[in-house]
């Protein structure tokens, strides 16, 4: 027995030291769980990731107008626009050179779309001269500042060279600056003409309607999550239906749903003028506005708010009340100093997660909305497959992805991620 | 439930005050209706009054008396409005019948604790209305659908027929026409294509990594889970952004680069994009169901000679199952009932159902929706019983009762 007690490290098994082989398994045990994580982790990160940082750098990226006209860039740098005189016939000899290039890769009415998000008009600038410029010899046809401006005389314009100098470089602000109502000019950063302002309402409008829809959500809410977390099982599982039943619609049913409830011809307008509270031709306009898209909105995310605070209510002990209301509180003192409090993380939970999930909708705003009851989300929608300014969209997108990840971040701090239940 | 508290008959005063104002409440609809609130307000308050005076001083017989009310509302509606007339007056009878004896033999107080004052009975039974006044809120637009869509007219509302239950007012022709045009079966079909290989993709990677999460030793744990669950946090509409980006740039790939076919091109991109967006269901259920998991189970399986790959499908996966079918459907119908990442990345050919809905209800509004709708109400129920009897099982193998 007493050869065994010596002073050299424990052994395993197979002769090496127990904390060499116990490290060793952990190792194999992590590579194994590592290796099951892999293929998913990669592939969110390919395909998910990725786009989404590449949606981030899409939002300042800007280097069309260099890699289209880089010897004018690189000349147009040295020109002063603010002294009111247009750029001398070296910067116009360079532009004809790369527009020639230009046109013959077909890239120069790109650069026109680009520049016309700027300046209106410019898109049919580049596309009108571009036909003209084309018929140009480089070696013949000089000098190009006076034939430019006779092929139109917008390249006499001071404006149109400013335009093109501010927008020059390869990684810009502007698309941010524009998504918060201000641009990019020569002499700086400026606010916006009155008639272009509209993104800032539109994000003041969606936080605003969103905090209303939250709101909305905890007051409908609470006495429903109250109720289920009291009742008997029997009778709060078929309540619980009630529940889960508009949770599981497809969240395109629930929007016609609402279409056919709160139209002039509707179910809500024919049921007022019915019973004679309305008159038949003063119908009540409830849809495509504001309240159309929170009453919609509300009655979706209800679900999101009610199943959080439930499973929260669910573990508050009844026996508080009671022991409360035996002390001498009053109903009301017993609820809001000792039922309330405990519930409050559902509220957070619940409210952070209706929050989040409000402020990016489109498709319900899309169809009730109309103008006035419009977010942000369905500018971004706009600019995507009808404006096609996809900088300004990556922008947008950016902004909101922020607010939506400082959000994120406070449920992780409140909740955990790992607690989210579903259903 | 039992009975918490004797009850004894309660004064006449009371049932005629609280019947009362449930006529006058009821009145004021059928009085605005035809011209004068106050009056139906005094005529519904009234009439449920002398009822129920009646039934209780010299009726004497509840079954006779509650016969009496329904069946009398019933004819008196039927005679003033017709059908809809009969079945409104039959529900208000049968209800008001039922409420006189309620309150009269003091049942109301049976199930609620002996000690508690007038008032907080009286807030108990108001609370039971505003959360009955909330789930009608829920449940309403849901049921509202589901009779529009025999409308035998072309219209989003109750046609007079269908008030009046005449059969020529229904009809089956918006589900006809959902089963005979071509848009709405290829959207269908499509819909039935991509999402359920979404949900497999999903699924099976979703498993993996979740099991791979619930080792004792991941490093990283808290941050790959974020990145994980990240495609259900980002807002929909951002998603759509970049993958639109993303997408379009691998479609060009795919389309030159490997020679495929355009449209076999558009249903990859789709379905890719709607995998991503399925995962982090599968990877929350999958690892709440792995909470409850047994590990000495997977290590007495390998003590007695089953490879990791046996010991999985004989010993974890049937005990996680309903778990994984549980973060499938979530997955599936996630897929199945999205339209704002497909209408960025998909093409004309690759429209779902939700697409060609929302295009629906954007322009041509045909009531054809409301039948889709009402067909997808009827899935959802299918679902929604599915989990409801996986979550059951669940509890039952972990050994808990079935709450």
């Amino acid at each position: 027995m007493s050869d065994t007690l010596n002073n050299g490290p424990v052994l395993a098994a197979d002769g090496t030291p127990l904390k060499k082989s116990l490290a060793r398994s952990l190792r194999v045990e992590k590579l194994r769980a590592l290796a099951l994580v892999a293929p998913l982790l990669l592939f969110v990160l390919f395909s998910f990731i990725w786009p989404i940082g590449e949606m981030l750098f899409r939002s300042v990226d800007n280097r069309d107008v260099g890699q289209v006209l880089p010897e004018t860039v690189a000349i147009l740098k040295d020109w002063d626009g603010t002294s009111g005189e247009l750029p001398d016939e070296a910067v116009y000899k360079a532009f004809t050179a790369d527009m020639l290039v230009a046109i013959d890769a077909k890239e120069h009415t790109k650069l026109g779309t680009r520049l016309n998000y700027e300046k209106t008009g410019m898109s049919s600038l580049f596309r009108k001269s571009g036909r003209k410029i084309k018929k140009l010899d480089l070696e013949t046809d000089g000098p190009f500042k006076e034939t430019l401006i006779k092929i139109d005389k917008k390249w006499g314009d001071v404006e149109t060279w400013k335009v093109i100098q501010t927008h020059s470089v390869n990684y810009t602000n502007g698309y941010y600056l524009n998504a918060i109502d201000m641009q990019r000019t020569p002499d700086g950063v400026a606010v916006q003409p009155e008639d272009k302002r509209i993104m800032m309402t539109l994000f003041k409008r969606t936080l605003w309607m969103s905090m209303i829809i939250t709101g909305m959500c905890v007051l409908l809410g609470y006495p429903v999550a109250w109720i289920l977390a009291n009742l008997p099982a029997r009778s709060a599982n078929l309540l619980m239906i009630l529940v889960l039943l508009p949770f599981w619609t497809s969240l395109l049913v629930r929007t016609s749903a609402w279409k056919v409830m709160l139209q002039q011809q509707g179910v809500i307008n024919d049921v007022l003028v019915w019973l004679g509270m309305v008159a038949d031709d003063s119908r009540l306009v409830i849809i495509n506005n504001q309240f159309g898209t929170v009453t919609a909105m509300t009655h979706i995310l209800l679900p999101f708010m009610i199943l959080p605070m439930y499973s929260v209510m669910q573990t508050i002990q009844p026996t508080y009340l009671r022991a409360a209301k035996s002390l001498g509180a009053t109903n009301w003192t017993a609820f809001w100093r000792v039922y309330f409090p405990q519930s409050i993380p559902g509220i957070g939970a619940g409210s952070i997660l209706v929050f989040i999930l409000s402020i990016g909708y489109y498709i319900t705003p899309e169809i009730v909305g109309g103008t006035k009851g419009v977010f942000i989300s369905n500018r971004i929608a706009y600019h995507i497959s009808s404006s096609l300014n996809w900088g300004l969209a990556a922008a947008l997108g950016a902004i909101l992805l922020a607010v939506v990840l400082v959000l994120y971040w406070a449920y992780d701090k409140i909740v955990g991620i790992d607690n989210v239940k579903l259903g | 439930m039992a009975a918490l508290t004797p009850i004894f008959r309660k004064p006449f005063w009371l049932v005629a005050l609280v019947v009362g104002l449930f006529g006058g409440f009821i009145g004021l609809f059928v009085g605005t209706a035809n011209g004068s609130g106050p009056l139906g307000v005094l005529i519904g308050a009234a009439l449920l009054i002398v009822l129920a005076w009646f039934y209780i001083y010299v009726l004497k017989d509840e079954r006779a008396g509650r016969g009496i009310t329904f069946a009398g509302l019933g004819i008196a509606g039927f005679a003033a409005a017709g059908m809809p007339g009969l079945v409104l007056g039959a529900i208000f009878g049968a209800i008001g019948g039922w409420m006189i004896y309620w309150m009269y033999e003091g049942r109301y107080r049976a199930y609620v604790p002996p000690y508690l004052t007038p008032g907080q009975v009286l807030w108990h039974f108001a609370f039971r209305v505003i959360c009955g006044a909330i789930f009608v809120f829920l449940i309403t637009p849901i049921l509202v659908v589901l009779p529009l869509s025999f409308n035998a007219q072309d219209f989003f509302t109750f046609t007079p027929e269908m008030l009046r239950f005449d059969p020529e007012g229904y009809s089956l022709k918006h589900y006809r026409d959902f089963f005979s045009n071509n848009e709405w079966q290829r959207s269908f079909k499509n819909s039935l294509i991509i999402a359920p290989i979404a949900t497999i993709i999903s699924v099976s990677l979703g498993t993996l990594a979740a099991i791979g999460l619930s080792q004792s030793h991941v490093p990283g744990r808290r941050a790959i889970m974020a990145i994980l669950i990240s495609p259900m946090i980002v807002p929909l509409i951002i998603s759509a952004t970049g993958m639109f980006f993303f997408y379009s740039q691998i479609g060009n790939w795919m389309e030159s680069t490997l020679g495929l076919d355009k449209n076999l091109v558009g249903y990859i991109k789709v379905v890719l994009a709607h995998a991503v967006l399925g995962i982090p269901f599968v990877i929350i259920t999958v690892t709440a169901t792995l909470v409850g998991f047994d590990r000495s189970l997977t290590r007495a399986a390998a003590n007695m000679g089953a490879d990791p790959v046996t010991t999985f499908f004989r010993v974890q996966m049937p005990l996680i199952l309903p778990g994984v079918i549980s973060g499938g459907l979530f997955a599936f119908i996630t897929s199945f009932d999205e339209v704002v990442v497909v209408l960025f990345v998909g093409s004309a050919s690759q429209k779902t159902l939700p697409w060609q809905m929302f295009t629906g209800l954007r322009e041509q509004i045909s009531p054809t929706i409301l039948a889709v709708a009402t067909i997808l109400v009827c899935i959802s129920i299918a679902l929604l019983t599915t989990l409801e009897m996986l979550r059951r099982r669940s509890e039952r193998l972990r050994g808990m009762s079935p709450g």
